[in-house]
């Protein structure tokens, strides 16, 4: 599951490829958790321009990461979500979070 | 002639409760029911349910071990599609309860959106389970037909 990181004034971008369910979670789960871990980054953009299918395991997958930079005093931020993976966003009720 | 509805085609697979197979299996879905000539967000929405019925299969049906998975399939001339998802896995203690939106037993990582997801995303789903026995899912969507055969 290809990942490309970006950092810069405390502000991490991590651009998701791919398809995303519970078998692809566990290894981008790892690789965001690591940098988030080393850089703890004021502002968390998880972008999903690159997603092409997402099921609700995605929706985990934001919400772990949403309460890992909480912990700390960072925010999440979901940028460009494609129509597909607003949906899933929406029904999970994720538009009262403001990550969007 | 009207008499019993009989399936215009039908599918069978069989996979082990390996992760690997989430996607695999959602796109064999995928390509046998492009058959009906859904649009892209039809076929998305199946393949988003069948997802969430195999993970579950994985992820709660066979927890620690690996079983099998039974998925089956039918299209009907009325632009119907009907999944059927089962495990003898585990199996649901209360349905009703499994059923409701955020409800998980799987851990912080689980968004507890599954059957939730199964549910907007198709026309119908019935769940059927027996602790010790196994899970049923099936899920029912109608395409839009934009044409029709008639032979
Ligand atoms: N096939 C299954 N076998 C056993 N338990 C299941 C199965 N499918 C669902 N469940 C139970 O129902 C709960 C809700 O499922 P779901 O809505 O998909 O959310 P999640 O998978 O995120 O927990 C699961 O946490 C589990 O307890
Ligand atoms: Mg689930």
């Amino acid at each position: 599951m290809p990942v490309i990181l970006e950092s810069s004034d405390g502000e991490l971008t991590v651009l998701i490829q791919g398809e995303i369910d519970h078998h692809t979670a566990a290894a981008l789960r790892e690789e965001i958790d690591r940098a988030v871990d080393s850089l703890k980054p004021e502002v968390l953009a998880l972008d999903f321009s690159g997603v092409g299918f997402m099921d609700s395991s995605g929706i985990g997958l934001i919400m772990g990461r949403f309460q890992n930079v909480r912990a700390y005093g960072g925010t999440l931020r979901v940028v460009n979500p494609p129509p597909m993976v607003a949906r899933m966003m929406r029904l999970a009720g994720m538009g009262r979070l403001g990550v969007l | 002639m009207r008499g019993k509805v009989i399936p215009q085609n039908e599918m069978k697979l069989v996979i082990p409760s390996r992760s690997a197979n989430e996607s695999f299996a959602r796109a064999a879905v995928a390509a046998f029911m492009s058959q009906l000539d859904p649009t892209v967000e039809e076929m998305t929405d199946i393949k988003t349910a069948v997802s969430e019925a195999v993970t579950n299969c994985i992820v709660h049906a066979y927890r620690d071990t690996i079983g099998k998975i039974w998925i089956d399939a039918a299209i009907y001339d009325d632009g119907r599609i009907v999944v059927q998802i089962k495990d003898k896995g585990c199996g649901i203690p209360d349905v009703a309860q499994a059923r409701q939106p955020l409800f998980t037993t799987g851990g912080s990582e689980r968004a507890g959106l599954g059957f939730a997801v199964m549910e907007s995303f198709t026309d119908r789903m019935t769940v059927r389970s027996a602790v010790g026995k196994g899970t049923t899912v099936t899920l029912e969507k109608r395409v839009a037909q934009r044409y029709r055969h008639d032979s």
